[in-house]
């Protein structure tokens, strides 16, 4: 054990540690992980002063409640978080995209996200994760990554094995905003549902299931019907399919997404709308739009300038 | 080789090799992947290989599908490159508890107990591609006569180390996961191994599988 750690008193309902991801592993099954939410995932680092490459804790709906044992730390929390930060003299309500001081004995107890679902913790410093590939995230369906491959347990330990000393309080002025509309690209098998499917598809609402989770997106609403055949040879996945099984209910890959699937591909989210697609909770309602290529690469390329731009405030 | 190039979504191309499964296809697909692993394009995030598609996925930050689609087009391959060609023997355990669909098996296979494991066990394998979850290969063909369809529901858990299956392909469960195929027995040993990075896989596209069968005893007794 170092000198400097958390205990985690309440684990929350899926926390894990996160970072950019792994690449060119697909073929071997290995998915991508990563933080779900980049742009979130990226302005906890650079609040927190750190290589935008660093371990972070993401956590989804309910937060873990921490309490730190150590030297005077700094850490931020991003996305639309609830929290607060417990001392023996004061309990402060914390605000996203600030960075707070804590200090020996502390606890910062993450309630819930807001109307989204998962939020990142940053520290001025790092945590003391194991790498596999090249990265620390964690995927609890291979048990790859940082903490065995699991995520947080009641109890456990979370060493920190750098602080920076030199830093400078940071905040900035971010308010997330909600997706109504997802973007799509047609899909390599869009010619197997029926007229009345695709006009489903982009008129209708759906909702968000219960069942989603890191690997996907399961939606509810009207049935899509196939007319080809429910099933594909299989074939790659990459992250934004919507997939079609038998049941008619889409499925969105997400990114611990299986590398291979076998079902119809009816369109693809574009990488634009990526981040605040992972944030709708479920029950949320949506409506999916098509677009074409170009008008999905000038959107990334708008998202990105944006992303660019509120890093360059911080 | 490839017949046609399409778009899967603004970030990543779809290579398509044909509709028929068979290993002259498959090799191609295969000999592409190796290529372009060789290549080490930087903008390239994925690759990714099966029967008869090759997905290349990329960093929409660095390059746009038109220019990629323009550098793939340009590759190419040697078409008597061998492919390398290990030998692996897997040995399962076909009885209780492992042989979780045998009922259904000689069911729908209108074959005794004793034809399909003689069917089973008397082949080799060829493995088409490795995914879905980690280090899972899909191992071809089964002989007309043992191709099923897979569970009407499939099932929540399905035990690491099962081998399934469907239509015409074999698969080995590296993991406890979700799954439809028809379980016929389980194997005690490795398949995915996530401590060696440089080789998690032990099976690999293009490889030969044997099963040889083992009783409960030696499945028991296995390192």
């Amino acid at each position: 054990m170092s000198s400097n750690y958390f205990k985690v008193i309440r684990s929350g309902i899926n926390s894990t540690f996160q970072d950019k991801g792994r690449s060119n592993l697909y073929h071997l099954g290995i998915p991508f992980s990563g933080a779900m939410d980049n742009r979130n995932y990226l302005l906890a680092n650079k609040l927190a002063e750190n290589d935008l490459n660093n371990p972070v804790i993401e956590f989804a709906y309910q937060g873990p409640l921490l309490k730190y044992i150590g030297d005077k730390i700094r850490f931020t929390i991003t996305g639309d978080v609830s929290f607060k930060i417990k001392s023996k003299t004061s309990e402060i309500d914390g605000n996203c995209y600030e960075t707070y001081e804590i200090n020996n004995e502390d606890e910062i107890d993450i309630l819930s996200t807001n109307k989204s679902v998962y939020g990142y913790l940053s520290l001025s410093g790092k945590f003391d994760v194991d790498y596999q590939w090249g990265s620390c995230s964690t995927n609890t369906k291979s048990n790859i990554g940082a903490n065995n491959g699991k995520k947080f347990q009641n109890g456990q330990i979370i060493n920190i094995s750098k602080i920076n000393k030199n830093f400078n309080k940071k905040r900035i002025n971010y308010i997330n905003t909600k997706i109504e509309k997802i973007r799509v690209i047609k899909g390599t098998n869009f010619n197997y549902f029926s007229e009345i499917a695709i006009n489903n598809f982009f008129k209708k609402e759906f909702k968000i299931s219960k069942l989603s989770d890191r690997m996907g997106t399961r939606l509810e609403g009207p049935k899509l019907e196939n007319i080809n055949s429910t099933n594909i040879k299989s074939e790659g996945l990459i992250k934004g399919v919507i997939q079609v099984p038998g049941d008619g209910n889409p499925i969105i890959m997400l990114s611990d997404h299986g590398t291979i699937g076998g079902y119809p591909k009816i369109g693809v989210v574009i990488s634009a709308d990526y981040d605040r697609l992972v944030q709708l909770p479920s029950g949320s309602k949506i409506k999916f739009q098509q677009i074409d290529l170009s008008d999905a690469e000038t959107l990334f390329k708008m998202y990105e300038m944006e992303t660019q731009n509120l890093l360059n405030q911080i | 080789m490839i017949k046609n190039i399409s778009n899967l979504g603004d970030a990543a191309l779809y290579c398509d090799f044909g509709q028929d499964i068979n290993r002259e296809i498959n090799s191609y697909v295969i000999k592409y992947f190796n290529k372009l692993q060789q290549l080490k394009i930087d903008c390239i995030n994925n690759i990714t290989p099966s029967y008869n598609k090759l997905i290349i996925s990329f960093d929409l930050k660095k390059i746009k599908y038109n220019d990629l689609k323009n550098l793939i087009e340009k590759i190419q391959i040697d078409k008597d490159e061998t492919l390398n060609k290990k030998i692996l023997e897997i040995p399962i355990c076909c009885e209780e508890p492992y042989s979780l669909d045998f009922y259904r098996l000689e069911e729908k296979l209108k074959l005794s107990k004793e034809q399909i494991l003689k069917n089973f066990f008397n082949k080799k394998y060829f493995c088409y591609m490795t995914g879905f979850i980690a280090g899972m290969p899909f191992l071809g063909d089964l002989d007309e006569n043992m191709r099923v369809q897979r569970l009407e529901t499939p099932r929540v858990k399905v035990p690491k180390g099962s081998i399934g299956i469907t239509e015409q392909f074999a698969n080995i469960y590296t993991f406890e996961s979700p799954g439809g195929w028809n379980i016929i027995g389980n194997t005690p040993m490795k398949v995915f191994d996530n401590s060696k990075e440089d080789k998690p896989n032990l099976i690999n596209p293009g490889d030969t599988v044997i099963f040889t069968e083992i009783s409960k005893k030696e499945y028991s007794n296995y390192e």
